[in-house]
């Protein structure tokens, strides 16, 4: 059945695009209900990306096994990425600084510093790793009709992987008492001071988790379906749709789960636009912005009703 | 009779802008010598490129101010829609769409049409555009509540795709299927007896026009009531309300104006500077405006300062290929600037304790030199300046004198 097929080669590709936007919008999502806005989330990724890039190729040249390689890859990237993100959150819980210049600021530094790095370390500035996760069966579960050629084909290990951390983070922020104070500090940051609680160290906190996930979610789009760190198109504003993912998902778990598939989705058309027969009359450039334009509508609908955090972007 | 000066209670000087622009800067070069150190390079004879690279001959004086020309007007386009508050983080898609209006205008109209038509038709047509781009991040911010900095990253790839594929529709160049055909010269902003000057150099109209954007920009900020109203709103949207100012107006006002400057900045950038399109670029100069801005505290004489000297670490970095430093140097520098600006409080912090230390320490010394002259009833706010100084230099001496002795004392206790 033709719809069916397009279904199957849309839906695993889509999931692999969502993993790296919901880690993204996670990381902002941990970061704003802790109250500091953070725009930077595209340059965490970035740095994610091009940190995972750089010892995923090293290690994979030096002869070091495939998966081990990506292992170390993703572990570096998250650090990296968590090192950069204290710069924001020096900037933007000590020094009170303007959090959206600091945000941008940390976007080009990331951008200008992995280009010097990368043109130093390859010469030419792409770095390109020998061979990123293969596409796996789960061994039972795929052989279920409709849901296993569907969410248990040919998948990454790295999506399990993400999923688990976003049901950790899930019950983190609701069911534990470090969730509720997390949440308290972006909504009414005097009231948690007054009980007693370091509002300081819980943003800190929040902070390098967005730094820790974005690295991530920067890993996962090189391990996955880049399979490089390119110099001259970054990563397209993935950081920023995730930022959007998060806005549109009304800074919850559930919706962000929701509206970074809705994007996964977009982008899928956007890039496999020409293998779809539905799509193949399209030029490509009118496929290429149709995620963005998406994203805007999506903002413009669920702007009605906004429940940022009370105190997101307010210093303390 | 007292002189204007003595009245004035005395206090420790508090940081100027300009002094705590100059420390970012300052701060910025520090980094980017740190980093070429790391990789084994002299930072010395990578900075000495640079300036050889933008300025030892007049060509690369032309190409600087060539450079500087996009950055002047995209700097003022985020500095102006600071002044309101908000952050245009969207220069480079508002200038793409400027610049392919300014190139598929230039494609299209006959080279036979008067020339000074033909320029105010590119100049009002690509104006108007990035107006258009920039008005609907500024009217989806006031009746949608979207946040601009979103928005305007989304038409930012709105407008990369939409050029990636207009150039192809268009303007192509059927021998290199992935640039735009090159204009002709007299169809760009290049001037004949400007590029004889400046030894065929990259400068062009577009350097006036960025002046005249800065004076017409300081005149609307300064001297009308359009700009009082889009500052009063950048600096409390809530009062502005309340004194009756149209808040939503403004912010779209400020937005399409904003707009309009970054699509000039992409007119001199594409059919000026350069004379073609490449698919599938974004323009970094985009993300060098704000920190232009930044830099400049949004004013349009710091814009142009500013813009100049990020042109000189932009071409200058050109000449630094033979010493094996990346050029991408430059950028890292400008980011660096632009984090020091955004936390500028900790610099201005270190400047005002410099000037209070230094202040108490005249203050102290003044007051040892007046005891010594048994005037110590005299109040040091009254003195003049000179008398001050005097005082300050004969107390110096008498300052050091105790600190010794008290150091002597806190040495004998011990």
């Amino acid at each position: 059945m033709e719809v069916w097929s397009v279904i199957t080669s849309i839906i695993p590709a889509a999931i692999a695009y969502t993993m790296p936007l919901l880690m993204g919008a996670l990381g902002g999502l941990f970061s704003e209900r802790s109250g500091v806005t953070n725009l930077c989330i595209e340059g965490l990724m970035l740095t994610g990306c091009f940190a995972s890039a750089t010892v995923i190729y090293l290690m994979q040249s030096a002869g070091v096994s495939y998966t081990l390689a990506i292992v170390c890859g993703i572990i570096v990237a998250m650090i990296a990425s968590a090192l950069l993100s204290l710069l924001h959150a020096v900037a933007a819980i000590n020094l009170k600084s303007n959090q959206v210049i600091s945000g941008t600021a940390i976007n080009m530094l990331a951008t200008a510093l992995t280009l010097f790095l990368a043109q130093t370390i390859t010469g030419s500035g792409n770095v390109t790793v020998l061979r990123g996760i293969i596409r796996q069966d789960i061994p039972v579960l795929s052989k279920i009709p409709i849901i296993g050629p569907l969410l248990f084909t040919r998948t990454y290990w790295t999506t399990w992987i993400c999923l688990a951390i976003w049901a950790i983070s899930f019950f983190m922020l609701y069911k534990t008492r470090f969730g509720l104070r997390l949440r308290a500090c972006g909504e009414h940051p005097s009231a948690v001071a007054s009980a007693g609680i370091n509002v300081h160290r819980m943003r800190y906190i929040g902070v390098l988790l967005s730094g820790l996930l974005s690295g991530l979610g920067g890993a996962c789009i090189l391990a996955t379906y880049a399979g490089e760190y390119n110099s001259t198109s970054g990563i397209n504003g993935l950081g920023f749709l995730a930022i959007a993912a998060l806005i549109f998902g009304q800074w919850k778990p559930l919706g962000i789960m929701a509206s970074t598939f809705f994007f996964g989705i977009c982008m899928t058309i956007a890039n496999m636009g020409r293998v779809i027969p539905v799509f193949q009359g399209i030029p490509t450039g009118y496929l290429g912005l149709f995620p963005y334009v998406a994203t805007l509508i999506a903002l413009v609908l669920s702007s009605k009703k906004s429940s940022a955090p009370l105190a997101s972007g307010e210093p303390f | 009779m007292k002189s204007k000066l003595v009245n004035k209670p005395l206090e420790a000087r508090k940081a100027s802008p300009l002094l705590v622009s100059l420390s970012a800067v300052f701060l910025g070069i520090v980094a980017g010598a740190l980093l070429i150190a790391l990789i084994g390079k002299n930072p010395v004879t990578g900075f000495d490129r640079i300036i050889f690279g933008a300025l030892s001959n007049v060509r690369r004086v032309g190409n600087t101010l060539g450079m500087a020309t996009q950055l002047i007007l995209i700097g003022l386009s985020v500095a102006f829609a600071f002044k309101t508050g908000l952050f245009n983080i969207g220069a480079s898609g508002q200038m793409l769409m400027g610049g392919i209006t300014g190139s598929i205008l230039a494609y299209y109209i006959p080279l036979s049409m008067p020339r000074p038509l033909y320029l105010l038709i590119i100049i009002i047509a690509s104006a108007l555009v990035g107006a258009l781009w920039g008005f609907i991040s500024g009217f989806l911010k006031a009746k949608f509540n979207v946040h601009e900095v979103v928005s305007t990253i989304m038409l930012n790839w709105t407008a990369y795709w939409l050029v990636y594929d207009w150039i192809q529709r268009f303007i192509v160049d059927p021998t290199i299927v992935v640039k735009s055909k090159p204009i002709e010269t007299v169809h760009t902003l290049r001037a004949d007896w400007l590029t004889e000057l400046t030894g065929f150099s990259t400068l062009n109209y577009g350097f006036f026009i960025a002046i005249i954007a800065c004076v017409v920009i300081w005149f609307i900020l300064e001297k009308t009531t359009l700009g009082f109203r889009l500052k009063a709103v950048g600096s409390n949207r809530f009062c502005a309300e309340y004194a009756g100012i149209k808040v939503n107006r403004s912010i779209m006002i400020s937005m399409a104006v904003a707009g309009a400057l970054a699509g000039l900045a992409g007119l001199t950038y594409y059919c000026g500077y350069s004379n073609i399109m490449e698919m599938g670029k974004m323009p970094n100069e985009g993300f060098d405006g704000i920190a232009v801005a930044l830099l400049g505290n949004c004013s349009p004489v710091g814009v142009f300062f500013s813009a100049v000297f990020f042109g000189i670490l932009k071409m200058g970095r050109g000449s630094l290929a033979a010493t094996g430093i990346p050029t991408e140097i430059a950028d890292t520098i400008i980011a660096t600037i632009i984090y020091f600006t955004a936390t500028n409080v900790i610099l201005a912090n270190f400047w005002n304790g410099r000037f209070r230390k230094s202040f108490e320490k005249m203050e102290e010394a003044v007051g040892l030199a007046l005891k010594s002259q048994g005037r110590e009833s005299v109040n040091i706010s009254d003195l003049s300046k000179e008398e001050r100084k005097e005082l300050q230099k004969l107390g110096k001496p008498m300052l050091k004198e105790q600190k010794q002795k008290e150091k002597n004392i806190g040495k004998e206790a011990k």
